[in-house]
């Protein structure tokens, strides 16, 4: 077994041995509990990093009538589980508004995938994120949040609502739940992980 | 050559938010973990700016990019360009790969589940 002992005197630091280090992005509008998630499965306590973006204000609706570029501090919060003596793995919590997608463009170099949260009482907040990532072709898992006012639907209507391939891993979740949030996690990877052998073979 | 630590110069040029330059040269991942070239054996010229002053303490241990800038309050662009002038002028070195555009490869991918799936017995 893998242990922890030689870790660096600080809690912050990572062990020296740590030497790979990855990532997957979680991604969903604002209050639908990932920094929950994030929060759930990491070592530390969340951290949060402020990132400008600067892009094109054209499309953007509540910007019109400005012009050129344009701005936006985007929050960023993000954790880490340590998962053997060499390898680490960093949960980056992202807004997934269209504005936000420069923002991206840089984070999924490398992922293993994307985990999109969804909260089924705004379920149309979740439809940009999801045409974007349709485009892009990145491996992603849905994770329904379960809030404790929320409906829960059949998996077919969800599926049909959010229009789904049928490949496309959704579990439900309670972003709370350590337990909860990391099967989410290992239901992405197990797909990230169906997606490259495949790749092999064909 | 001249070496890392030659007078030269430094890692430092005057630092003003992106303004000198937006882009680093080499490309750092927000996951890249970073640590400084021995610690207690060198010290950074007396040009060096506060702030890679601050990154170059932070990292006496092994510490990514984005934590680093989460514990000094810079952003992640701005401590990807003091990373990258303190890396070129030796005083910083990389412990990670920077990762290649694809999906990492299955047995990658195998180890991270076996460690999640720990993470659940634990």
């Amino acid at each position: 077994m893998d242990s922890a002992d030689n870790s660096a005197p600080d809690g912050r630091y990572l062990a020296p041995t740590v030497d790979q280090a990855l990532k997957i992005l979680v991604v969903g509008s604002f209050g639908v509990g990932k920094t929950t998630l994030v929060g759930s499965v990491s070592e530390i306590d969340p951290l949060r990093t402020e990132e400008t973006i600067t892009q094109a204000s054209t499309g953007v609706d509540d910007l019109s009538g400005l012009s050129g570029k344009t701005a936006t501090t985007v929050a960023m919060d993000f954790g880490r589980i340590t998962l053997n003596s060499r390898m680490v793995l960093y949960l980056f919590g992202t807004p997934g508004q269209r504005r936000f997608w420069d923002l991206w463009e840089g984070l999924v170099i490398g992922s293993i995938g994307l985990l999109v949260v969804i909260d089924t009482r705004r379920i149309e907040d979740s439809f940009e994120i999801l045409d974007q990532l349709d485009v892009r072709s990145l491996p992603f898992a849905v994770a329904i949040n379960q809030f404790p006012d929320s409906v829960r639907y059949e998996e077919a209507d969800l599926r049909e609502a959010l229009d789904l391939l049928p490949e496309t891993p959704l579990v439900h979740i309670d972003a709370r739940s350590h337990h909860s949030s990391t099967q989410a996690l290992i239901t992405l990877v197990e797909y990230a992980a169906r997606i490259k052998a495949q790749e092999k073979v064909a | 050559m001249t070496g890392p630590r030659g007078p030269r110069r430094g890692p430092v040029r005057p630092y003003v938010l992106t303004g000198g330059r937006a882009r680093p040269r080499q490309r750092l991942a927000v996951e890249t973990l970073l640590e400084t070239v021995d610690p207690e054996g060198t010290d950074l010229p007396v040009t060096a700016s506060r702030q890679e002053r601050m990154l170059w303490r932070m990292c006496r241990h092994r510490l990514s990019v984005a934590e680093s800038a989460a514990h000094l309050g810079l952003s992640v662009s701005v401590v990807t360009i003091l990373a990258c002038d303190l890396i070129d002028a030796g005083y910083l070195v990389t412990r990670s790969q920077v990762p290649k555009a694809q999906l990492p490869d299955v047995h990658i991918l195998q180890e991270v589940l076996d460690g999640l799936r720990r993470q659940l017995s634990a």
